[in-house]
């Protein structure tokens, strides 16, 4: 099933402009859990057909059971894992845990700071869990976490010819995201604030303008804090929304998982339903006629 | 041989899957991947590449992340 063809609407922002919405399937509406979800809307990356628009990051949940509770509440189908030294101590079972959830493992190269490092991340990866599919991050910064765009785009280009799927964590920059998708990658995922920050979409008009800049499904990761976030991304015209601590770190992350699950159902609903302009002054929703004169 | 960034006593040619067993891990462990050197050594040589003696190996596993 094709995507849904985009027609941007990232005109939501701007004041007394008209947002038509786009054509997406409404029959969502009446069965808003993802299992009832219908086709028609489905996510589409690089072939695979993906019935929840919520991505989850594993990282920060205080054990594997609340994992593995946040996964099955969250509806997702796609988890993020990063690979690291086997500490003979302390060996979980997180992949057994995986297993039993019945979710895709989508493999990070989280920590590496250059092509190099990331490219060869990425082949271990594939060794390890057996996918092609890789969500690349090369950070170039250790406060901010942020990418570091000119190595980001080297080590994509590389494994896309050697055959990955490869989903790279991007900055929100129009212009970058093009280049990632022109080399070849399947998606993009433009940051809305700094990793773990909590602080939502810093940048609401330059994810609207990824959305318009690339044809690939453009998944919004990093900096969601809450639900209307999540939200948010999906009113903008992203085409899912990766959580990772906003979920892992929430004082109740199972309840958390549910929230981003509906908030990204609502989101994306509202998205195809098109929001009304802004307008500085009021517009009565009852009609003035009919008012009867009291005297 | 340096072993995930420690000195390590393993003798030069043992063969990865022995490398694998002194870890605990079962050969056929899943999302478990080794590179030698900076590069990646594939399953399917786990049971007969000798590890050469002054080799950096890296032992990598799944987990939780991003």
């Amino acid at each position: 099933m094709a995507e849904p063809a985009p027609t941007p609407v990232p005109t939501t922002l701007h004041s007394g402009d008209p947002s038509p919405g786009r054509a997406v399937p409404t029959t969502t509406a009446s069965s808003p859990s993802a299992s009832a979800t219908p086709a028609p809307d489905d996510l589409v990356i690089a072939g695979r057909t993906l019935r929840s628009r919520l991505l989850l990051g594993t990282g920060g949940f205080p054990s594997l059971e609340l994992m593995a509770g946040a996964i099955q509440a969250s509806g997702a189908e796609l988890v993020t894992v990063a690979l690291r030294r086997v500490d003979a101590r302390a060996r979980g079972s997180l992949i057994d845990v995986l297993a039993r959830a019945g979710v895709e493992l989508l493999p990070n190269t989280a920590g590496c700071r250059t092509a190099r490092d990331a490219t060869l991340t990425a082949r271990l990866a594939r060794e390890a869990f057996a996918t092609d599919w890789i969500k690349l991050e090369v950070i170039g910064d250790e406060d901010t976490l942020l990418p570091d765009a000119p190595e980001l785009l080297r080590a994509a280009e590389e494994l896309v010819d050697e055959g990955f799927v490869v989903l790279p964590y991007t900055t929100d920059d129009p212009v970058l995201a093009r280049r990632l998708v022109d080399v070849g990658c399947a998606a993009v995922m433009p940051l809305g604030s700094p990793i773990g920050s909590g602080m939502g979409i810093r940048n609401p008009y330059n994810i609207a303008l990824i959305r318009e800049a690339v044809e690939a499904p453009v998944v919004l990761d990093a900096g969601v804090g809450t639900a209307s976030d999540a939200a948010l991304a999906m009113e903008l015209g992203c085409d899912a929304v990766m959580a990772a601590s906003a979920i892992s770190r929430a004082q109740d992350p199972v309840r958390m998982a549910r929230a981003m699950r509906h908030a990204v159902q609502a989101g994306r609903l509202a998205y195809g339903a098109g929001r009304i302009p802004r307008r500085t002054h009021a517009r009565p929703s009852t009609p003035v006629k009919g008012l009867p004169d009291f005297g | 041989m340096i072993v995930n960034g420690r000195p390590s006593d393993i003798p030069a040619g043992e063969t990865v899957v022995a490398l694998l067993r002194r870890l605990g891990l079962a050969p056929d462990a899943k999302g478990v991947a080794v590179a030698v050197d900076g590069e990646v050594l594939p399953r399917a040589c786990w049971d007969e590449f000798a590890l050469p003696r002054d080799a950096r190996v890296e032992v990598l596993t799944a987990m939780q992340g991003g």
